[in-house]
């Protein structure tokens, strides 16, 4: 800290403080500490704020659970408060996504870190750049007119014969969610790749072909080796495309049905619809706890530092 | 490794990079159709009338030049910040320097409803109203923290000595920040800035909460598809996708001919080299 000073001098060192502060107090803290405190307080007109009915209790948190309905959780039918549902279904449908995401991702990084030329890797490594630059809303969109009723998915299937007449796949076929899952995969798997192909990426191939010469089974190398390896990449990617999935209120928007509530889409209808800010600020609350659990959740099973998630 | 094996992994990178672009073709392609939905099927007919209504939408320039005065004011913000909390973290140690980690990298890893909520009612609290300034500020809050762990990653190679040398050569503090510092740090800065720029044009959800009554292209687009698209979305789409790709290409041209000259180079010494040791 002495240091800055006699570098930098009392002026410089000043102006990052104020910077710093800025950031910290004006952009972060004091916000967050601003939604905490609202979510206690009561939804009134603007005339009874301040007056006797302005005090602090749990009732925007109470609205989370209440209502009880009859629904599905995944293919079990329960009968639950309908936020409750909502979150529930986001958290669990969002750790699928997350899930398939590193399926689908873990080969590509390896090919990309090991197998592909060299030469080439750049170029490969700017075309996945492409769809990334792409906005998420339109590639939300994409997904909208592949998926809908008389949409080329629907004609090509119907065509070779996979399918007798076409699907209404935004009601979804296996659970409600399916065309929401589908927007997210393809909205964030390069979320996942990204950071495994970073990881894999410094592995020294000498320790791939050491465990081959030892005898080591194609799926041992990968599961003794390599990916211990990749830890901090895939609980990065799993950090990342989690909190961007259920995060998410594009793709849920423009992919759902009526019978599909992702709990971004309950905030917003608190926040936008009702007007009712300090609910959606209970509700916002609750969303930052569900993050916070998750990157701890993370951290410990992958054992790895918040320095290795965020990067 | 067998040649088996790696064909696979071709086959299935190539499938990957079907499955990417295909969508982004469709919804291209949907552009030119004269068909009063977004859609390639059933195909009734080549127009270009979707790119005339486009051109005629008034709604969508002004959010587009909000889209990018934001993404501008964005970067004009993030990096000077990004970068005084880089070099504020890397000067002290212990557990100051952890809270003070923590609480930079939070924002990242935060639902961007969130942060679009509590920057709205912090600042009506203090009775700023909403608008396209509160999306800029609720921006920054995590932007800024992307900002700071690339300066961060690059002051690890800095040599501090350099610094040391510049004042005892009787260099002013102003002259070790701009002569020293800041050239070594550029490489981030610029990374920074780019990413900053492309994060915020991307930016949605913190977008939707502070607003007011402002559009930008992403708050845009999806007021479209939720009201009654026709394929204009498209052909928009296009033209995003078009200078996304032109960057790209200019880019990867540029790439080669540096690698080409880096190439020349190296041969160039190598000769050099052989000869010298005849």
């Amino acid at each position: 800290m002495q240091d800055l000073f006699r570098r930098y001098g009392t002026g410089l060192t000043g102006t990052f403080f104020v910077l710093t502060a800025f950031w910290l107090l004006a952009l972060v803290i004091l916000p967050n500490l601003t939604l905490l405190e609202a979510s206690f307080r009561p939804y009134l007109p603007v005339t009874e704020i301040g007056g006797p009915k302005d005090v602090y209790s749990f009732d925007n948190y109470r609205k989370f659970t209440a209502n009880p309905i009859d629904s599905n959780l995944l293919v079990f039918p329960v009968t639950m408060p309908i936020h409750t549902i909502t979150f529930l279904n986001t958290v669990i449908y969002s750790a699928v996504v997350t899930f398939v995401t590193f399926l689908l991702s873990y080969p590509l990084a390896y090919y990309l870190a090991k197998i592909a030329d060299p030469k080439s890797l750049p170029t490969l490594i700017l075309l996945l750049f492409i769809p990334l630059w792409v906005s998420e809303a339109l590639r939300a969109f994409a997904w909208y007119i592949i998926l809908t009723l008389n949409g080329p998915l629907n004609a090509v299937l119907t065509g070779v014969g996979i399918l007798d007449k076409p699907i209404r796949w935004q009601n979804g076929v296996f659970t409600a969610y399916d065309a929401i899952m589908i927007g997210l995969v393809y909205t964030y798997v390069l979320f996942m790749l990204f950071p495994i192909y970073g990881s894999v990426q410094s592995l020294d191939r000498n320790q791939i072909e050491a465990a081959e010469d030892l005898g080591a089974k194609w799926w041992q190398t990968h599961w003794r080796v390599i990916l211990p390896h990749a830890k901090p990449g895939i609980a990065s990617g799993c950090v990342m495309v989690f909190m961007l999935s259920a995060g998410s209120l594009l793709v849920p928007a423009q992919l759902g049905s009526t019978r599909s509530n992702w709990f971004t889409q309950s905030i917003q209808q608190w926040m936008l619809e009702s007007q009712d800010w300090n609910t959606g600020a209970a509700y916002s609350f609750l969303y930052i706890l569900l993050c916070m659990v998750v990157v701890l959740l993370v951290m410990w099973i992958f054992k790895v530092k918040l320095s290795d998630i965020a990067k | 490794m067998n040649k088996k094996s790696n064909l696979l992994y071709h086959l299935y990178f190539g499938a990957f990079l079907f499955y990417m672009f295909a969508p982004l073709a469709i919804m291209g392609g949907a552009a030119f159709n004269d068909n009063k939905l977004p859609s390639v099927y059933p195909w009734k007919g080549f127009t270009e009338r979707w790119f005339v209504d486009l051109m005629n939408d008034q709604v969508m320039w002004t959010s587009l030049r909000n889209t990018i005065l934001v993404a501008l004011a964005v970067v004009i913000i993030s990096v000077p910040i990004g970068t005084a909390g880089a070099i504020l973290v890397n000067s002290i140690a212990g557990r100051v320097r952890a809270v003070l980690y923590v609480v930079m990298v939070a924002p990242i890893l935060m639902p961007g409803a969130v942060i679009g909520i509590s920057t709205l009612l912090f600042w009506n609290n203090v009775s700023v109203p909403p608008g396209l300034h509160l999306s800029v500020l609720g921006q920054v809050s995590y932007i800024a923290a992307f900002v700071m762990l690339l300066v961060l990653a690059r002051l690890q190679s800095f040599d501090q000595a350099l610094e040391e040398a510049a004042l005892d050569l009787g260099a002013s503090h102003a002259q070790v920040l701009r002569r020293v510092l800041l050239p070594h740090l550029s490489p981030a800065l610029y990374a920074g800035a780019a990413i900053a720029f492309f994060q915020s044009i991307e930016n949605f959800n913190v977008t939707l909460f502070t607003r007011g009554t402002s559009n930008t292209l992403t708050v845009y687009v999806f007021s479209k598809v939720r009201s009654g698209i026709t394929p204009t979305i498209n052909a928009l789409a296009l033209m995003l996708i078009a200078v996304t790709a032109i960057l790209a290409l200019a880019y990867e041209l540029r790439r080669r001919r540096q690698a080409k000259i880096e190439a020349a180079r190296e041969a160039e010494a190598r000769r050099a080299e052989e000869s010298m040791a005849i």
